[in-house]
């Protein structure tokens, strides 16, 4: 039982971790283009020029 | 930048027989298709941006460079940014491919002034800063119409900041609501198959749930919550009023059970729920959501500017918005008139078919009104405003479509008419089940509430709330793909229902705009060089002559004679007059003369679109009647109706009379499906039980409309009422399905036997099924 007490709290940990990045991207508005991202991994440019 | 090091692809070794810059199809191996694809082309290589056509993938033809110069005057939309930039948004039409975001993003990184652009490839939106001001904006939005790139201001109509903001906050909940759904279900499967686990353990686990579980439902539940409130502050009853009430009675009821440490909990149930729903909204809005930015796109490119000028005679470039009653614009050759104005100049000649469905353009005198919508065919004239744009009839008929707007919002769709059907009675149920199980069988509040409940969460409607939107999203998509924009969310539905195709003729039935006719006797060589001195004109029959002879050259050292014709060496081409020859023709025409030879005449008219006749027959086929409904003269709407094969036609129709028969049709009982590209077509296209505008239309037509034909011709009407059709069948067994389904497990909930293992399952499975059922709406059945 004392196996619970580490692995349901470590389970969580990361579900909740994985919930913060899901929250983060989404305000840092990584949803808003999803084709142009699809595209974007191909050029070899820095991303956007002169920035 | 450090594109001189990339190995640039030889265009000639391109092994597709297209244009080298746009893609379309060229004759006689030529490399360009144009003029504008070989200075874009240039302009490409210059910038050492060859890569781009080795990554091209978009469709032929879409960054061919416009021939007429793009109207949109980017000064008035200027915002300042920091440190004394300028920052612009632009919407681009032909960013189409990942490569096309990559040459704007290149091609503008490349110019001194820019410090900052980004393409938006889903919404089209180009995001621009720079140091200058509206001289600099207007260079760079030049150099992007010399690539091909068509731009207009991005304002607030290209995608409301609100529906922007909700699909966030969707995304938010799905996200939050996913996390939670897997994490209690992380806890819940310990307990379903615990059986040796002491009662300490359970409550613990019980415990867990509950703390995940709650705040999800809270969270995640907020759109249901808050549209269920709108609908029942209304007085209704809709989908999302019986999905909050399920979830919040299931959520109170495991609170319940959790406190008295009961066998188990239900938490798992009410957030795959919210989690399985919200995947579904997401999907639908995005679904419509590029449907909706697609007819954004086409009506924020005919928003245009206006010419004003000054008394001291110096033109300058405005919005159409900031023109007040009184000023004095001009109007130039092929430019559409947007204002209400009287005729300061003699004469003009203008192409009034949007505001009146006549065919061929009118003379008006000096002092007379012009209606706005009318496009200038002839010369370059000055008219004053006679009012703004805010009180001139344009807005008028805005408001009046608004209105018919809000009423078509309140027709249900099939998914709450099932609703209102449905929370009575499964509410009723539950209740009942609480008092049997209570009263009856002598059980504890708590012990009597899980049965209830569970009656609430089986029934609770996964398969009912996703089988209309999945079946929407299928259809949405599939139209999408014909090149049918669906704009309202309930117009797959009202399609099917149409009986009755009312069309207008100019620019639905017709082109819309002049065609050359055909004459057996005409040198084909003669219009070639026609057609290469027309080039240099964007009068509307000079493009007309070019789009009949798409390959000629241009002809070197032309000359334009502003609303008379055009000079290139000896050869003259325009008006009779003009050219020296008796004047004397009938309708639309252009005199053609070499030397001193004999004049040719080019006639043109508003021909039939080559599908029409096709497309009219299709909705034969369908079992919907037809008629033709035009403001042009008796003879030649006749003559349409004969060639498509429509049936009864009303010539002379204006716009009153038009709206006036839809509502006579309406009130008759008939569903009318309207047809119309016109803004004497808006008024019936708002009216009608369902409406479409071909893509070619005007802007007020295209927002009236419930669909819009992006290709322009009308052949994909009768396919897009085929799939809405199919989509309501399969909507209909849908709901079908799902209430069999319930009718097999509420009894089992009754009498107590449902547990959440059991409610997960048939959540799950009937939802599968459904949306399964759903994937065939794809397909053009009959």
């Amino acid at each position: 039982m004392n196996a619970l007490l580490v692995l349901i709290p470590l389970a969580l940990a990361m579900g909740l971790g994985a919930l913060g990045l899901f929250l983060w991207s989404l305000r840092s508005r990584q949803y808003e283009d999803l084709d142009g991202a699809a595209q974007r991994i191909l050029f070899d440019e820095k991303d956007g020029p002169a920035s | 930048m450090t594109a001189g090091s990339r190995p640039v692809p030889a265009a000639e070794a391109r092994s597709l027989a297209g244009c080298a810059h746009c893609g379309a199809a060229v004759a006689g191996g030529a490399r360009f298709c144009c003029a504008g694809c070989e200075a874009a082309h240039a302009i490409v290589s210059g910038l050492g941006l060859d890569a781009f056509y080795a990554r091209r993938s978009g469709e032929a033809g879409a960054i061919r460079p416009a021939e007429e110069a793009p109207a949109c005057d980017p000064a008035a939309h200027l915002r300042p940014g920091p440190d004394g930039t300028a920052e612009l948004d632009l919407l681009l039409s032909g960013l189409s491919c990942g490569a096309c975001v990559w040459l704007v993003e290149q091609a503008l990184g490349a110019e001194p002034s820019v410090r900052r652009a980004r393409a938006n490839l889903t919404t089209r939106r180009l995001a621009l800063r720079f140091s200058g001001g509206a001289e600099e904006a207007r260079r760079l939005v030049g150099l992007l119409a010399r690539l091909g790139f068509r731009s207009a201001p991005w304002t607030p109509a290209c995608l409301s900041a609100a529906e922007d903001r909700e699909m966030r906050e969707l995304l938010r909940a799905l996200g939050i609501a996913a996390f939670g759904a897997m994490n209690v279900m992380l806890v819940s499967v310990a307990v379903w198959v615990g059986d040796d686990m002491g009662d300490a353990t359970r409550h613990l686990m019980h415990w867990i749930a509950a703390a995940i579980g709650l705040p999800v439902v809270l969270l995640a539940g907020m759109p249901f919550y808050r549209s269920a409130f709108a609908a029942m502050r209304g007085g209704r009853a809709n989908m999302d009023l019986a999905v909050s009430l399920g979830v919040i009675a299931t959520a109170l009821m495991s609170l319940s059970e959790t406190l008295r440490n009961g066998p188990y909990t239900w938490f798992d149930g009410a957030t795959l729920l919210l989690a399985l729903l919200l995947a579904g909204r997401v999907l639908d809005r995005a679904a419509r959501g590029r449907a909706r930015r697609a007819v954004a796109e086409l009506l924020a490119l005919q928003q245009g500017s206006v010419t004003r000028l000054a008394p001291d005679g110096t033109a300058e470039t405005i919005a159409a918005e900031a023109a007040a009653a009184g000023d004095t614009l001009l109007l130039s050759a092929g430019e559409r008139l947007r204002l209400d104005a009287t005729l300061l100049d003699a004469e003009a000649l203008l192409d009034t078919s949007a505001t009146t469905g006549e065919s061929l353009p009118r003379r008006f005198l000096a002092g007379e009104a012009l209606p706005a919508g009318a496009i200038n065919m002839g010369a370059p004239v000055r008219v004053a405003v006679a009012a703004s744009a805010a009180e001139g009839s344009l807005a008028a008929l805005s408001r009046l479509l608004s209105e018919a707007e809000a009423a078509k919002g309140r027709i249900a769709s099939i998914a709450d008419r099932a609703a209102r059907l449905y929370v009575p009675v499964v509410h009723a149920v539950a209740a009942a089940t609480f008092l049997l199980w209570f009263a009856l069988l002598g059980a504890g509040w708590q012990e009597a509430l899980v049965p209830a409940v569970a009656v609430l969460i089986i029934t609770c409607p996964c398969a009912l709330a996703i089988a209309v939107p999945a079946v929407r999203v299928v259809a949405t998509g599939a139209l999408f793909r014909k090149g049918v924009l669906v704009a309202h969310p309930t117009a797959l539905e009202r399609l099917a229902a149409a009986d009755h195709a009312v069309l207008d003729k100019t620019g639905t039935l017709t082109e819309g705009r002049p065609e050359l006719l055909p004459d057996p006797a005409r040198d084909p060589a003669v219009l070639r060089r026609a057609a290469g001195i027309a080039r240099a004109s964007h009068h509307p029959l000079a493009r007309a002559l070019v789009r009949a002879c798409p390959d000629a050259p241009a002809a070197p050292g032309v000359i334009e004679v502003p609303g008379k014709g055009l000079i290139a060496g000896e050869a003259r081409l325009g008006s009779a007059g003009f050219v020296g020859v008796p004047a004397g023709f009938e309708g639309m025409t252009l005199v053609f003369r070499e030397d001193e030879g004999a004049a040719v005449v080019f006639r043109f008219s508003d021909r039939l679109r080559p599908d029409s006749a096709a497309a009219v027959a299709g909705l034969h086929a369908l079992g919907l009647t037809t008629e033709l409904l035009s403001g042009d003269g008796p003879q030649a709407v006749e003559e349409a109706a004969l060639a498509t094969g429509i049936g009864p036609w009303q010539a002379q129709a204006g716009p009153a009379e038009k709206a006036e028969r839809i509502a006579d049709l309406v009130a008759a009982g008939r569903r009318p499906l309207m047809v119309g590209d016109g803004i004497n077509d808006a008024g019936a296209l708002a009216l009608a039980h369902v409406s479409a505008a071909p893509g070619t239309g005007t802007d007020l037509a295209q927002s009236a409309a419930d669909l819009v034909l992006r290709a322009g011709g009308l052949s994909p009407l009768a396919a897009a009422i085929r799939i809405a059709r199919r989509a309501e069948r399969i909507a209909r067994q849908n709901i079908g399905f799902s209430f069999a389904y319930n009718l097999v497990a509420v009894p089992a909930a009754i009498a107590g036997l449902a547990t959440p293992l059991i409610a997960a399952a048939v959540m799950a499975s009937s939802s599968l099924i459904v949306i399964g059922n759903a994937l065939r709406a794809g397909a053009e059945g009959r």
